[in-house]
């Protein structure tokens, strides 16, 4: 037959009895790729563990059978398992700098599969793993393997990790989340070389993913996942342009949107920040070279960049936690004291800044009421009831009900922790918020609905926001006025609309060509425009 | 990496001299007058002054620090005021003595612990690993003096396997010594090895749920050889820590097993110079612990940093 | 508040039993410390539940009178040095720069010498009186407090929530009380509970050594010297105050553990 693995009714507990997988059917076929889409804790890798027998954590398959060319893995015994796996499916991890083993050599780690499934010869093996390096283009392939973890830059560790898995020659790849941790630019690379490795040795996949576009360039079929149930299953361009489930839909549209998003226009006020020659290093290292902003009030400046562009480190620098080693900031024409503690409170309370995560950016043993009741005593010295009907009052603006204020964090989802970062920002009312990556550390719709409030909020109360991100779809959908940074450097800002229209600076252009979209074809598109430049 | 471990040996010498400092200080400048501590109430004035001035307490106490280090470093230690003997001649074999203790317990120790400890680790949650845990917290919570005299009572005087006290001398034949010591070998054996298990556990634990141990059971290795190849190398240098932290226990933990068995040995010997107010006896004593503490855990420092993956091949 | 489970229940039951005889000891000893009853090492008999000591003292009257000076010895110097470490510490964390140098090589080098020989230095030159004990050792232990500390306040300060209140102008006070305490109370609290444990057994062996806490006091520790020789012949005598010193340091142990469940021990000496 020609199904490679068959999945019947799979139900897998955590190690407290909690449900994570409620009973799924998967079928796939050999050379067939099967994209596993959902947010997080839809119980997409998990069950893409299961599929080779695993439990992380603790978790165990607790009904449903699973077979990989018709040989029940949930049947074997551990060392019966142990066998199916790394020969017959193996796992490439979203990390592939904790995936790998620091003390050993990089080639001794990708021999290992083959020499203890005694799956070829030595010689077969290494000859095999050298055609490995070469087809996932690793520079000095033939050497590659001598090196340590360590010694070798993320990128190359992750096509590294893809070599390992493929060094048995397995009937499938468990592909999780392989592009997530890198820049978009990289991600193209690294998911044209998948594709094009799957292809030449007709592995099967199962693609595990919450990126729908990225999951469109490689998926044959799509299956949506949501709390561990399935939610639709079809080929990928009916999913993508006719999804027939009102979640699939949700996720579809959420996508959408982030890519062609309606852009703002807003006019903005009095310039509020001017940011002006800046520059700083940690540790003697540049980070920032010769920074120039500015932004007027009420007004929306994106600044994005992929990761060591230095955007974050500006925020850090405006709000006076890190010290320029050149230029000055301006707050309404005064120039800002570099360090924070030489600021006053009030100037301290014109500029707040909300973090990436707010798990760590809430005390975990403060209430919610606390939380955002203490800037509004802190600054404008209120007490007792009338410090209640505010943080009440806060609460409502963004969207939570007023019983939330005796609520610890960690009784709180992510998005509600976010909305509560933002509510205590907004307490000081502030004339300028700085939203350091707000959104990425959140599900898809999740941050859509961030967003959306955070537009909302802006035309309500007027407040500047500078908002940080790498994302641009965020920045299409929220900005007026973007700037692009790239390694320390501002490449190019004005008006959203100016900046993403053509024609387009150097960088900006393999920014917006990196973002894969919602079609099938994209990533052929863009290849064959590389092949002809 | 080698100019990781020439610091740590420069620190180690730095150290030295720092234990010299504390020492003498702790001695010679604190408070109370030696003279009279050591003559008594009644001495008279001329006595006193006759000690003082033989003991050199008149002379600055940098010129003093400096004459006895001088003097340690050429192997003279002083003399004793009770005996009046060189202070050498009395404190070297008894610090032999304190050694083959020491070792004795660390041979047999050392690798039980560690052992114990990968193994309870591998098999977390399991019956052996809680049963071992229990009696391992027991373990560490009994003071020496009770495990020693269980011991006594269990093995010398019920059942009369060991002698009750550990004579030694010089002369004396191996397994005859060895005889003699193992009773307060197993009580300094059971105490260390309890620490040094539960700690090494934690060690291990924390390197079995890393990414990468998940990714050689991912790829079908067995349990054996992803503890051999992937955990244990990475474990080894936390381990050698754990290792260099209970050196501290096993020095001090000596004193108080010595005291008890009556064995003669430094502990037992540092123990009776202070309560004899000996100055120079508890000065040679204190900066020979001392310099073994620090010595020992230099070399630990020094296996875990050889053993540090990342610092043997940098980029 | 976690289900506690039965071992953290005996560790409980345990330390309640010696607050009991901390407070409460001389008033429930059956005889009076120094009371002569009979002929040394005598058996148990229903008078004397656990027989006669080397002077034909009641023990369990001299075990309840010893408590007050082993527990409470013991429990000044661990307060005392956790009222000196503890404050050091987190301003460490807190100020960084020179005073966290200062501190840090401060402590580094008074832990350069292990603990017993410091303390046996100290007592050669200033003698066994109880304010001295209390305060060598407290000031010895410190420094292990200071370093935890120091950790605790350094990681919870590093975290974004403690940087937002730096961020709005909070000062030093209010940091540690209401961002660094309340994170670091359970680690604290166990980390307490194990200092005194090493105090006690630290106390203890000095007075075994006899260089502890001195005649007239009695406590744990000299009474297993002093019966010592019992053993030889043996008689449980000095079994009785042993024991003691090890069910003590088992209760706490045991509800340190259930403190820490779920988290590694910091790396603090156990004893």
């Amino acid at each position: 037959m020609s199904d490679i693995l068959t999945i019947r009714g799979l139900r897998i507990e955590a190690p407290n009895g909690a449900v994570l997988v409620h009973g799924i059917d998967l079928d796939l076929k050999k050379g067939e790729v099967l994209g596993l889409i959902g947010e997080s804790g839809a119980g997409k890798s998990t069950i893409g563990l299961a599929a080779m027998g695993w439990g992380r954590g603790g978790c165990r398959i607790a009904g449903g059978t699973v077979a990989i060319g018709g040989q029940e893995v949930t049947a074997e015994s551990p060392a019966g398992r142990a066998r199916l796996r790394g020969a017959r499916i193996a796992y490439v991890a979203q990390s592939a700098a904790a995936a790998f083993n620091p003390a050993l050599t990089i080639g001794r780690q990708v021999l290992e599969g083959p020499r203890h499934h005694r799956a070829m010869g030595k010689a077969e093996a290494r000859a095999w793993m050298l055609e490995l390096f070469r087809a996932l283009d690793l520079p000095d392939p033939d050497h590659f393997g001598d090196r340590y973890p360590h010694q070798v830059s993320g990128g190359q560790l992750q096509r590294a990790m893809v070599a390992m898995a493929m060094s048995c020659r397995p009937d499938i790849l468990v592909l999780d989340e392989p592009t997530t941790a890198l820049d978009v630019t990289t991600q193209i690379e690294v998911l044209a070389l998948l594709r094009r490795l799957i292809q030449r040795y007709g592995t099967a996949a199962l693609y595990i993913t919450h990126d729908l576009a990225v999951v469109a360039q490689i998926a044959d079929r799509i299956q949506v996942l949501r709390h561990g149930k399935p939610v639709e299953l079809g080929p990928t361009e009916q999913v993508l342009e006719a999804p027939r489930e009102d979640y699939t839909r949700r996720l579809v549209g959420e996508r959408q949107a982030s890519l062609a998003g309606e852009p703002r226009r807003h006019e903005g006020g009095a310039e509020l920040l001017a940011v002006d020659g800046i520059s700083a290093a940690y540790h003697k290292v540049p980070v920032l070279s010769d920074v120039s902003l500015s932004l007027r009030r009420g007004e929306t400046l994106a600044v994005v960049g992929e990761s060591g562009s230095g955007k974050s480190t500006l925020a850090r620098v405006i709000t006076g936690l890190l010290q320029p080693t050149a230029g000055s900031v301006r707050l309404d024409g005064q120039a800002l004291p570099a360090s924070y503690t030489a600021r006053g409170r009030d100037l301290l309370r014109r500029i707040q800044l909300v973090y990436q995560l707010p798990d760590v950016a809430l005390n975990p043993r403060q209430t919610v009421g606390e939380a955002i009741g203490r800037p509004l005593g802190f600054y404008f010295g209120l007490k007792g009831r009338e410090q209640k009907q505010e943080v009440g009052r806060l609460l409502g603006l963004i969207g939570l009900d007023p019983d939330f204020a005796g609520r610890l964090p960690g009784a709180l989802s992510g998005g509600q922790k976010q909305r509560v970062c933002i509510a205590r920002a907004l307490a000081a009312k502030p004339d300028l918020m700085i939203c350091d990556e707000v959104t990425s550390a959140l599900d898809p719709l999740v941050a859509e609905e961030i967003l959306r409030l955070l537009r909302r909020l802006q035309d309500e109360l007027g407040v500047a926001y500078l908002f940080i991100t790498h994302d641009l779809g965020v920045v299409r959908r929220l900005a007026d006025r973007t700037a692009v940074m790239q390694r320390g450097r501002v490449v190019e800002q004005g008006p959203t609309e100016e900046i993403f229209t053509p024609p387009f600076h150097d960088y900006t252009g393999r920014l917006v060509a990196s973002v894969p979209e919602l079609r099938r074809d994209w990533l052929d598109q863009v290849l064959a425009t590389r092949a002809t430049a | 990496m080698i100019p990781l471990i020439l610091k740590r040996i420069g620190l180690g010498l730095f150290t030295l001299w720092l234990v010299s400092v504390l020492v003498f200080a702790g001695t010679q400048l604190l408070p109370g007058d030696v003279a009279s501590a050591i003559l008594g109430q009644s001495a008279t004035p001329e006595a006193l002054a006759a000690l003082r001035h033989s003991l050199g307490l008149e002379q600055p106490a940098l010129v003093r620090y400096g004459q006895w280090l001088w003097g340690f470093v050429q192997g003279d230690l002083g003399q004793s005021l009770a005996s009046q003997q060189p202070v050498a001649d009395l404190l070297w074999p008894r610090f032999w003595n304190t050694m083959f203790l020491a070792a004795y317990a660390a041979v047999i120790g050392v690798p039980l612990a560690v052992g114990l400890g990968i193994l309870t680790a591998v098999r977390r949650g399991g019956v052996f690993d809680r049963a071992v845990n229990i009696l391992a917290l027991g373990t560490v919570s009994l003071p020496e003096y009770f495990l020693g005299l269980v011991l006594i009572l269990v093995l010398a005087v019920q059942n009369p396997v060991f002698p009750s006290l550990a004579d030694v001398y010089p002369g004396m034949g191996f397994a005859e010594r060895l005889d003699a010591t193992t009773l307060p070998m197993l009580t300094l054996l059971l105490v260390t090895v309890a620490q040094i298990m539960r700690m090494t556990r934690t060690a291990v634990l924390a390197v079995m749920d890393s990414a990468y141990v998940e990714t050689a059971y991912l790829k079908g290795l067995l349990t054996g050889r992803v503890v051999l190849r992937h955990a244990l190398p990475n474990a080894a240098a936390p381990v050698c820590n754990v290792v260099a932290f209970n050196i501290a226990y096993l020095i001090t933990g000596v004193v108080l097993v010595e005291a008890m068995f009556n064995y003669n040995g430094l502990g037992r010997f540092m123990v009776d110079a202070v309560a004899k107010r000996d100055l120079p006896m508890v000065q040679a004593c204190a900066m020979v612990f001392g310099a073994a503490y620090v010595i020992l855990n230099m070399i630990a420092d020094i296996a875990a940093i050889a053993l540090n993956p990342r610092l043997r091949h940098p980029r | 508040m976690r289900r506690i489970p039965p071992t953290a229940w005996i560790g409980l039951a345990i330390i309640a039993l010696n607050l009991a005889a901390l407070l409460f000891g001389p008033l429930l000893a059956p005889y009076g410390e120094e009371d002569i009853l009979g002929g040394p090492f005598d058996p148990a008999t229903a008078l004397n539940w656990f027989g006669l000591d080397q002077n034909g003292r009641d023990m369990l009257s001299r075990l309840l009178y010893g408590a007050q000076m082993s527990i409470g010895v013991s429990l000044a110097a661990s307060l005392l040095s956790f009222s000196v470490g503890l404050p050091l510490g987190f301003l460490a964390a807190l100020r960084g720069g020179w005073v966290d140098t200062v501190l840090s090589r401060l402590v580094d080098t008074i832990m350069c010498v292990p603990v017993l020989i410091s303390a046996l230095v100290v007592l050669q030159a200033l003698g066994s009186s109880l304010p001295v004990l209390i305060v060598t050792i407290a000031l010895l232990d410190s420094t292990r407090v200071f370093r935890l500390a120091r950790i605790l306040g350094q990681g919870i300060n590093v975290m974004e929530y403690a940087e937002a209140a730096r961020l709005r102008g909070e000062g030093a006070w209010w940091l540690i009380r209401k961002e660094i305490l309340p994170n670091a109370a359970a680690p604290l609290i166990a980390e307490f509970g194990m200092r005194f444990c090493f105090t006690f057994l630290f106390v203890a062996g000095l007075s075994f050594l006899g260089l502890g806490i001195q005649p007239p006091y009695a406590d744990w520790g000299g009474m297993v010297k002093d019966n010592q020789q019992g053993i030889l012949y043996g008689l449980y005598a000095p079994l009785y105050p042993a024991a003691a010193i090890a069910l003590l340091t088992i209760g706490v142990n045991l509800v340190v553990d259930w403190l820490l469940a779920g988290r590694t021990r910091p790396q603090g000496e156990g004893r």
